[in-house]
């Protein structure tokens, strides 16, 4: 399966985007490139910008390996992107206003009933909420893969907590700091401004009736929760406060963090903690890492959480699949950037040919993330299949399956030189008042010749990424 | 505006790397005696545990006291919640915590002394290698000092770092004091007589004291002297009166900033009023000892308030 490559596609030469890039990368002295990657993972380290592994005891904090060759964009590549990009995240919050009050899409038919009513993605507790300015989803990362010069597909919605924007910034810090004469010859769009687009984002949608200046805190599980950094970073990049569960309380029907002068109103909580360990009172009775009683402020209408609770059916793995007519019945136009097709095992035809063409297929659990418990039928063994398969007949409703795609490649720097490496796009979109992409976004790349996987968590790396000012 | 929780994780994350540098000075202190005379490395090694208030536990590990079980027991047991190796894990978790209220250089010299030093701490130590690697601490913790210094705006952030170091600081030179003075001074009428005895610079020495000592009184080893340096002197950035007029200022610039005393600012006065300067002869009269365990406790229940009147809980 010859992928496309998005610098040198076939024997064609340098694609445009990369032709100033490139004339800048012949003049280097490859032994000078390599010293730069080794200096790369020392500022990495230093800074401490690592994440933790499930169930790696030592490699407790690791670093995502970054590789220095950018990936690159065009401006008019990038425009495209965004049209499509918006069209989807409008939809998105129009559909779960939709799904939390009249549900008119399921009235209609577009989408089955038990697909919402049986997900645990659905909060009923949400049913007839309004959240502050009506946005549910605030913070969105689009992960977009690419297959031809002008084909591109959105893979997953992350509309619930999207991580990842930290790497972007600190990528293209690194790279500047590495290369600062390549970003007088390339002129590349920022993304620094992100963290002050984020705050503005955020007060924008606070809740009605705050005085002045409303209070802004990130909400973390804690310093072993593998993206802390992340949220430590955003805390710090935005001038708020990084909470804890345990430093608020609810007290006169607002959320209150404790400080050394007491205890001070929170008007915005950007949480970065999964819905049921939110509010133990509604949710999980055993988490530690919530709020008691903030769910009764929010019904309140006193505190805006963002990403709204029971965002998540919004971008679960079976709700993909209906993005297509989902993004049609809220926008009346056809999608602008396309899915992914995607064979639904619940439905008996679809399992069936899915059973019979696993080595072709990728396939996911409709609830997992991160590259856990998915199988990719054509580099697995007979032994992986047979035994994916035996999951797949007990329980086809936990799972969807994808063509496997020859995702585009972009070289990266190896002790050989470069080579091609598949790679995917995740732009960062913002919701208040008006929707904000920064121009660029994380290139998550698979490290491993001729791997799919871009997850960090299956030894994927990361690239800054370019959008080019042109 | 500050979380209680980041104000106690800014006091011990200045409590613990401030700990682990004392903890080097110690051994420091140590290793040069026994290099010098050999015939009292043992006793010295013990008086170095007690110093560091962990007799206790060294007991409970092993049997006898020698360079090697000490530096192993100090420097890198893991077990020992004050080892150099568990004080830069603490004051890096807790400076991990309170990432977003330290500057970039802050943070990093901690985290970069982090990875060195679990490095340089990780296999067994090879004596021939002990002064390198005490120099080599000294010098991680000094850049880290030197970046906090050097980069934080003087705020409540920095006066709750600044509390945990200093309160950390009198704690350590008050029980190195207390150990050896306990020890070494036969009786009183020894106060103001002058002594040829090695362990005397040993004090100074673990407290790096031993040069500045003689630009301020001269050469001899008195007692008087060097309990006065130790405890009354103002310049002296280990003394007990030095670390009391660093925590009077944060604790007075907090209540200025906030506009609230509370009973930590009550301890303060306390406790200055018995550092007062030529009190020295006094404090002999009613005794060393008491005055510095009295010191001690006074010194605990200020931080325990601190904590208490910030909300640090």
């Amino acid at each position: 399966m010859a992928a496309f490559d998005e610098m040198r596609p076939g024997d064609a030469g340098v694609r445009q985007p990369y032709a100033g890039y490139d004339a800048w990368l012949q003049s280097q002295d490859p032994s000078r490139l390599k010293e730069k990657m080794l200096d790369a993972e020392t500022v990495f380290r230093r800074t401490g910008i690592t994440f933790a592994v499930y169930g790696e005891q030592e490699a407790a904090e690791r670093i995502i390996p970054f590789d220095i060759i950018p990936r690159i964009l065009s401006g008019s590549e990038w425009r495209r992107l965004t049209q499509g990009i918006e069209q989807r995240v409008q939809a998105l919050n129009a559909f779960l206003d939709d799904i939390y009050h009249r549900q008119e899409i399921l009235r209609s038919g577009r989408i089955p009933r038990h697909l919402i009513a049986g997900n645990d993605a659905f909060l009923p507790e949400m049913i007839g909420v309004r959240p502050p300015a009506g946005v549910y989803t605030h913070i969105i990362g689009v992960d977009i893969v690419r297959t031809g010069e002008n084909e591109f597909f959105v893979l997953e919605d992350n509309a619930r907590t999207p991580s990842g924007v930290s790497y972007m910034l600190e990528n293209r810090e690194t790279m500047m700091q590495l290369f600062p004469e390549l970003f007088q010859k390339v002129k590349v769009r920022p993304v620094e401004d992100y963290p002050q687009l984020l705050r503005q984002s955020l007060s924008a949608v606070a809740p009605k009736g705050v005085n002045g200046r409303p209070t802004v805190a990130v909400l973390t599980p804690g310093m072993y929760n593998s993206a802390y950094f992340e949220h430590a970073f955003l805390a710090d990049q935005m001038g708020v406060e990084l909470v804890e569960g345990h430093d608020l309380r609810v007290i006169d029907g607002h959320v209150a963090m404790r400080t050394t002068q007491g205890y001070k109103q929170i008007d915005v909580l950007y949480r970065r903690v999964d819905d049921a360990y939110l509010d133990p009172l509604t949710f999980r009775p055993d988490s530690t890492l919530g709020v008691p009683g903030i769910m009764d402020v929010y019904r309140a209408g006193n505190i805006t959480i963002a990403n709204a609770p029971g965002t998540g059916i919004a971008d679960d793995k079976a709700i993909y699949s209906y993005m297509p007519e989902i993004v049609e019945f809220y926008t009346g136009r056809k999608p602008l950037l396309g899915n992914i097709p995607t064979w639904r095992c619940s439905e008996p035809d679809s399992l069936k040919y899915v059973l019979e063409h696993l080595e072709e297929l990728v396939v996911k659990e409709v609830h997992g993330s991160g590259g856990y418990g998915m199988l990719v039928g054509p580099t697995a063994s007979k032994k992986e299949r047979e035994a994916f398969a035996a999951k797949l007949r007990a329980k086809p409703g936990n799972y969807i399956a994808q063509p496997t795609l020859a995702l585009s490649t972009c070289p990266i720097l190896t002790e050989a030189g470069l080579a091609p490496r598949h790679v995917d796009l995740r732009p960062f979109v913002l919701v208040s008042d008006r929707i904000r992409i920064v121009p660029g976004g994380l290139t998550r790349v698979a490290l491993k010749e001729g791997s799919l996987v871009v997850n960090s968590s299956q030894g994927g790396g990361t690239k800054d990424t370019w959008v080019l000012d042109d | 505006m500050l979380l209680g929780r980041t104000a106690n994780g800014l006091y011990w994350m200045g409590r613990y790397i401030e700990r682990a540098e004392n903890m080097a000075r110690l051994v420091d202190a140590g290793l040069r005696l026994a290099l010098t005379r050999t015939e009292a490395a043992s006793d010295e090694w013990a008086s170095v545990v007690l110093s560091a208030g962990a007799k206790y536990a060294f007991d409970a590990r092993h049997p006898e006291y020698t360079a090697e079980t000490v530096g192993d027991f100090l420097l890198r047991d893991p077990g020992n919640p004050s080892s150099v190796l568990s004080c830069i894990e603490m004051g890096r978790a807790n400076a991990r915590m309170v990432r977003t209220a330290l500057t970039r250089d802050t943070w990093e010299s901690i985290n970069e002394t982090w990875m060195l030093l679990k490095k340089l701490l990780a296999p067994e130590i090879d004596q021939r290698e002990l002064p390198s690697i005490l120099d080599k601490i000294k010098r991680q913790t000094a850049l880290i000092r030197g970046a906090f210094h050097g980069t934080m705006l003087r705020n409540e952030i920095f006066d709750f770092a600044q509390l945990g170091i200093y309160v950390e600081r009198a704690d350590n030179t008050a029980r190195i004091l207390d150990v050896k003075y306990y020890v070494l001074l036969p009786s009183i009428s020894w106060v103001g007589s002058s002594l040829d005895n090695y362990q005397w610079e040993s004090i100074l020495r673990s407290v790096s004291a031993h040069r500045s000592y003689s630009w301020v009184y001269e050469g001899d080893y008195k007692p008087r002297n060097i309990a006065d340096f130790l405890i009354l002197n103002r310049r002296m950035p280990r003394s007990l009166a030095f670390c009391y007029r660093m925590i009077a200022e944060s604790l007075e610039l907090l209540a200025d900033d906030y506009g609230e005393r509370h009973t930590c600012h009550d301890t303060l006065d306390e406790i200055r009023a018995k550092l007062q300067p030529n009190t020295i002869d006094r404090i002999f009269e009613d005794g060393l000892h008491e005055y510095l365990t009295e010191f001690i406790r006074c010194n605990n229940r200020l931080g325990d308030e601190v904590a208490a009147d910030y909300r640090f809980f």
